[in-house]
């Protein structure tokens, strides 16, 4: 009922001249609505290669893939980039927001490829952006803005069109302790609100903000587990000693 | 709507880097300029040919006799003695599509005016000449059908023997002799300057055909006729009328060649035409290879261009552009360039053709479909100079795309 991901089997084969790599091995997956969950594992153990096929960016070699009940390993390009327009959201580790246009336009983006008219566009830019919490920024350009900023301004991207999923690469990668735990704050209050979150990352503290954990090794899940109790990112940074405002 | 906002994309992009962008579009704007000023000065000679041939009179017919045969000896076209006055009386009498109708007698003659002389054409015509080649006089008067029906010794004279007997003074009431014959001025005709084929059309004196017959020539038949026909349009039913009724007053059987030839200035019109309009072709041939160079330099950008925003490329992608999306978005961009080029171009092309124009005095005639025609290469240009990069960025791999440095 409530499923919103399921994978059979999966496996992906990339092959270079006549070597074979087998990235992964096998998986199977179910992730419910609402859930909030972390991906870990060391470089090299096809934790990317999930995500890029959970959000559609690439297809398995083998084994199917269901999202919202649909088949989604059998899609075409194009069909695939529609479901990413619809279904999913992503945070990318280096931000990926495209220089030299403004907050609002970056977040506006997804609007473009479904067709919708500007004048919506822009209403619902701004609000995605204000519940990142950047309202007054929305005509700064990324170059403008300090890391944590133009994370939640590529978050507000993922969010505008409702995604089913929001996909997070990690997402902290590029950002020090402080502004990693707000956006931490931002995802675990949107998982508050029922978006489902899939965060990759290989920093144990930062999936222990997840309510679950999933570890992968040489393409294949070695440790599936519910968090207990995961972290409260707004109640540490209550604790945390105020810093200045970053830029 | 969303064709719009691509747009605003594009010009967002090439807004960007502006010095490149100005550097690719001088390709087209050079390419559009050169096409036009060359399609200009194409047609523009071409235009002045057909300017000075329509100033023979552009619906004029004329009647050659043809060749002359003795002893199995043919003598070339206009040397028979077949035509005659009563045949051009006849033409105007009963062809409906003719109007005016003129005997031609020429002959060439020394002319001498006090102690000056001077060789040229004397030539004979009916009082309808003026109308027939639309050549009206400068000074006096045309001679009047009565001087035709008495061969009187009047002359009319061209400009240039104007100004070589009298010094370019009026000589309107002089008497000068022509075959030792004295002849009364009495009019000038305008000046009409050398034909399209270098001939001096100022050089000749008219006179009535009945005195160039009778009294300087020494002959009953006539050279040649010349008719104008009602209207251009009416030139080949014209022409159609005179062939069967001259047959008919010569007799000659069917199947029998005509002994005459008509011929209508429209033919040598479109010859000449036909020349220009290949020099016409030949110089926008030339110019639109720097236009090709130019999308070729478009094209060059454009590769640069995807290359550099592959990342961008990718993120778009992962926001769910399609292929598509990004064909549009890159194609727009180079038909963006190219069409601004075309349009800078055909300023800088119209400005040129009248530079040119004011400074060598040459004529040149921007016309519109050449304007039209070449911002249309422009735009073609753009598109299949563009696709081919823009096809290039649709292909990309969405992860590859997203991890390129």
């Amino acid at each position: 009922m409530n499923q919103l991901i399921l994978t059979e089997d999966l496996v992906k084969i990339y092959k270079l001249g006549d070597y074979e790599i087998h990235a992964l091995r096998g998986i199977n997956l179910s992730i419910e609505k609402g859930e909030f969950v972390a991906i870990m594992g060391p470089s090299g153990s096809g934790k990317s290669t999930l995500m890029h096929i959970l959000g559609c960016l690439d297809r398995p070699t083998k084994g199917s893939y269901l999202l919202e009940g649909k088949d989604i390993s059998s899609l075409d390009r194009d069909n695939l980039a529609q479901i990413r327009n619809q279904k999913v959201g992503f945070v990318f580790q280096s931000f990926n927001l495209l220089s030299r246009t403004t907050a609002l336009e970056n977040v506006e983006l997804p609007l473009l490829y479904n067709g919708t008219t500007s004048k919506q566009n822009m209403q619902k830019a701004k609000k995605a952006l204000a519940t990142v919490g950047l309202e007054g920024r929305e005509n700064s350009f990324p170059n403008q803005l300090s890391g944590g900023q133009q994370q939640r301004v590529a978050l507000a991207r993922a969010l505008i069109n409702d995604p089913a999923i929001i996909l997070a690469d990690e997402p902290t990668g590029n950002l020090d302790t402080r502004t990693s735990i707000e956006v931490m704050e931002i995802f675990q209050s949107l998982n508050e609100n029922g978006i489902t979150i899939i965060l990759i990352t290989h920093e144990k503290d930062i999936a222990a903000y997840a309510k679950r954990n999933i570890a992968f090794r040489d393409g294949k899940i070695v440790k599936d587990e519910i968090v207990s109790t995961p972290r409260k990112a707004k109640d540490e940074l209550l604790i945390l000693p105020q810093e200045e405002e970053g830029i | 709507m969303r064709y719009l906002q691509i747009l605003k994309v594009a010009y967002k992009a090439l807004g960007r880097n502006k010095m490149r962008s100005s550097l690719t579009m001088l390709g087209i704007i050079i390419g559009v300029g050169a096409v036009i000023a060359m399609m200009g000065i194409g047609q523009g000679a071409k235009k002045m040919i057909n300017d000075q041939i329509a100033s023979l009179g552009d619906n004029l017919l004329t009647i050659f006799p043809g060749s002359h045969m003795s002893g199995g000896m043919r003598a070339g076209a206009g040397t028979r003695t077949s035509l005659t006055d009563e045949d051009a009386k006849a033409i105007k009498d009963n062809c409906s599509a003719v109007l005016r109708v003129s005997p031609e007698v020429r002959t060439g003659a020394q002319v001498v005016a006090g102690n000056l002389n001077w060789g040229t054409s004397i030539e004979g015509y009916s009082t309808d000449f003026p109308l027939i080649r639309s050549w009206p006089l400068f000074s006096g008067s045309f001679f009047t059908e009565q001087d035709v029906k008495g061969a009187t010794k009047v002359c009319i004279l061209g400009k240039t023997v104007v100004d070589n007997l009298f010094s370019g003074q009026d000589p309107v009431g002089e008497i000068i002799r022509i075959k030792k014959l004295p002849f009364r001025v009495i009019g000038v005709l305008s000046p009409k300057g050398q034909n399209a084929f270098g001939h001096d059309q100022d050089d000749m004196i008219i006179v009535p055909y009945t005195t160039a017959q009778k009294k300087i020539a020494g002959i009953t038949h006539v050279n040649s006729i010349i008719a104008s026909a009602l209207d251009r349009t009416e030139i080949d039913l014209a022409q159609q009328q005179i062939t069967q009724l001259l047959r008919q007053r010569h007799k000659i059987l069917p199947g029998q060649d005509d002994d005459f030839t008509v011929r209508s200035q429209l033919d040598i019109a479109s010859a000449a035409g036909s020349t220009s309009s290949v020099m016409t072709i030949l110089l926008a041939a030339i110019a639109s290879i720097s236009l090709i160079v130019g999308g070729i330099g478009i094209m060059n950008i454009m590769l640069v261009s995807v290359t550099e925003r592959t990342r961008e490329i990718g993120i778009r992608m992962a926001v769910g552009a399609k292929g598509k999306d990004i064909l549009i978005q890159f194609l727009i961009e180079s038909i963006v360039l190219s069409l601004i080029g075309g349009l800078i171009g055909i300023i800088l092309g119209v400005v040129c053709s009248q530079l040119i124009s004011v400074i060598l005095h040459w004529s040149i005639y921007t016309s519109v479909p050449a304007v039209v025609l070449s911002f249309l290469f422009a735009a073609f240009v753009g598109i299949f100079f563009g696709f081919y990069p823009a096809r290039k960025a649709s292909l990309l791999d969405p992860i590859e795309a997203l991890r390129y440095e």
